[in-house]
């Protein structure tokens, strides 16, 4: 069965999903994104805010100010013009520590991966990401881009909390958290930098769209930069890729 | 910097604006009120803007006592309300003297209670709002409930005439049990059989339900193309049914994204009516249309267009049956009801 993209479904009266597929797919995800960016740039009235997800496209509305039929008029003329995601406008590099004690879960996934443990740590920091979207908590950043060769499943089973800013792998995509919380993915890591901070501009360290590498310190570097991370400073390196 | 004191506080009683909207895309809840229309009813009664911080009292009641002359403005489900001793009206205007307290309990009905205040409480903004969101620690006073000993700083407070007043929000008073839906956005997950029983119900409130999710527990539902989507937007009132087959409807403090099928959304005219519902009570749904839904938002947006009639509550120590003899309380009425058709 062939479904012509993009659907536009209703959440209630006030919200209007755009899906573009129903896999989380890269090609699919930057339609995503081509949508944000346009929808918001030209900031309709009554649009009161959007939140992109793997394949769709949530558009909060008041539909007292912006009739449904408007607001689909709106997005079918942005996507008449086939519009391309922005390249990143920024490529950071987050400090990562797979020593043991931060690395949980990682001999678990070297056991699923075939592959040695040192390999696994190679695999995930050689490769860049793309963030797809946050979601769950505030600062929970989905990182897509993950080797072939690191796509697991996600635990049958939820395990016990794993610390905040623990990094996570598993379903195919690669996580930074932001709270500590019970998780059915795997434990790979821990950044010392805090993807959310209230109180620190920014606020959120990564933008959608943005790139983002992932670069091995020992735990005697996460322990300096977790401390210089708990005073407020960024640690992670961000370069303009524009 | 005068205050407001919290004597006692039942779980769940928190500080509510009209929410920390923005950020969902950051992963964010919104929060903000259970009951909007209350919330807006009881800022609108005090003179307070419209999204202005005010308390959401839960079923775990609330006493408080205020530093200064202050008027408050109480209203969400049939609460009892009590001014120093003094039984008032569950949507009122009551005004404290120093020392004077209000209790705030559970009555016949509703879930939530709102105390607007005449002035501002001053309670640091995060992310541009004081909404409390309890599971990620951010607004109200330190991200938690209120709590026994919390003082809430409180600017430029006024008192508002009447001091005492019994405010006439009728459409508070939600009847009935059965609650509007869109269907969708994943009603294709469902037979049609499934989305006829999901209408029918009847669905029992469960006593696990917060202000992240109404969990309603009735005849299991079957999933057509199973229970796994790629998570997606989560819109307030959206009812999600995961693998157990029982609905779960996301209320204020949901997670932004989630990765089960949504049957249906609650429109926005009636989330303030579930939100009310206590557990144990059965509800069925029914489906209407975007345009239908519409509608009933707007005549929503109506209610509050126009100022709140209120009616004096005269203060004194006499017993009602005694006033209403003299006619007093009966000439104060003529001459409001004559304001109100002016």
């Amino acid at each position: 069965m062939t479904v012509p993209y993009p659907r536009y479904l209703d959440a209630g009266e006030a919200a209007l999903v755009v899906e573009f597929g129903e896999t989380a797919d890269p090609a699919v995800n930057a339609q995503v994104r081509a949508l944000d960016e346009a929808i918001l740039s030209l900031t309709l009235e009554g649009v009161r805010e959007t939140v992109p997800t793997y394949r769709s496209l949530m558009i909060h509305y008041d539909p007292l100010l912006l009739a449904r039929k408007n607001l689909v008029a709106a997005i079918e003329q942005i996507e008449a013009a086939h519009p391309k995601p922005r390249e990143p406008k920024a490529l950071w590099m987050l400090p990562c520590c797979y020593a043991p004690e931060f690395a949980e879960d990682l001999f678990r996934i070297a056991e699923l991966t075939k592959l040695k443990p040192e390999r696994v740590v190679a695999l995930h920091s050689g490769a860049t990401y793309r963030v797809y979207m946050y979601g769950f908590a505030p600062g929970f950043c989905y990182l897509g881009g993950v080797p072939d060769a690191l796509k697991i499943s996600r635990r049958e089973k939820v395990r016990p909390p794993h610390p905040a800013n623990a990094v996570l792998l598993g379903g195919g995509l690669t996580l930074v958290s932001t709270f500590a919380m019970p998780t059915g993915w795997y434990v790979i890591g821990r950044t010392p930098e805090r993807m959310f901070a209230p109180t620190r501009a920014p606020i959120f360290l990564v933008e959608i769209g943005d790139a983002l590498k992932f670069e091995p310190v020992d735990a005697a570097t996460f322990a300096a930069l977790d401390a210089r991370a708990a005073a407020g400073e960024i640690v992670a390196k961000r370069k303009p890729l524009r | 910097m005068t205050a407001l004191r919290i004597l006692a506080a039942g779980p769940g009683v928190t500080l509510q604006d009209g929410g920390r909207h923005g950020y969902l895309r950051f992963g964010v809840t919104a929060a903000g009120p259970m009951d909007r229309l209350a919330f807006a009813t009881a800022n609108a009664a005090a003179g307070a803007k419209r999204n202005a911080t005010a308390i959401e009292v839960s079923l775990g009641g609330l006493e408080l006592a205020a530093d200064a002359a202050v008027s408050l403005a109480v209203a969400g489900g049939a609460f009892r309300i009590e001014l120093a001793g003094r039984p008032l009206p569950s949507a009122a205007v009551a005004t404290l003297e120093p020392g004077q307290k209000l209790a705030i309990r559970p009555g016949d009905a509703g879930a939530w209670c709102y105390v607007a205040v005449a002035g501002r409480i001053d309670v640091p903004n995060m992310l541009g709002s004081t909404a409390t969101h309890t599971r990620s620690g951010l607004g109200g006073i330190s991200g938690r409930a209120l709590a026994a000993g919390d003082v809430l700083p409180f600017a430029e407070p006024r008192t508002i005439e009447p001091k005492l007043a019994t405010l006439d929000a009728h459409w508070l008073a939600r009847a009935g049990t059965t609650i509007r839906v869109v269907l969708g956005p994943q009603d294709d997950y469902f037979t049609k059989a499934a989305i006829a029983a999901f209408l029918a119900g009847p669905w029992t409130l469960s006593a696990r339900s917060d202000r992240m999710a109404y969990l309603l527990e009735g005849e299991r539902l079957a999933h057509a193309k199973g229970f796994n989507i790629v998570s997606d937007g989560i819109a307030f009132g959206a009812i999600q049914v995961p693998g157990d087959g029982q609905p779960v409807v996301l209320m204020a403090d949901r997670q932004p994204t989630g990765g089960y099928p949504k049957i249906a959304n609650v429109i926005g005219a009636d989330l303030g009516k579930i939100a009310q519902l206590r557990p144990g009570t059965q509800i069925s749904f029914a489906a209407v249309t975007i345009e239908e839904a519409v509608a009933a938002r707007r005549a929503e947006a109506l209610a509050l267009e126009r100022p709140i009639p209120r009616e004096p509550l005269m203060r004194t120590e006499f017993p009602s049956e005694f006033l209403l003899g003299l006619n007093l309380v009966d000439g104060v009425i003529a001459d409001d009801a004559a304001d109100e058709g002016a």
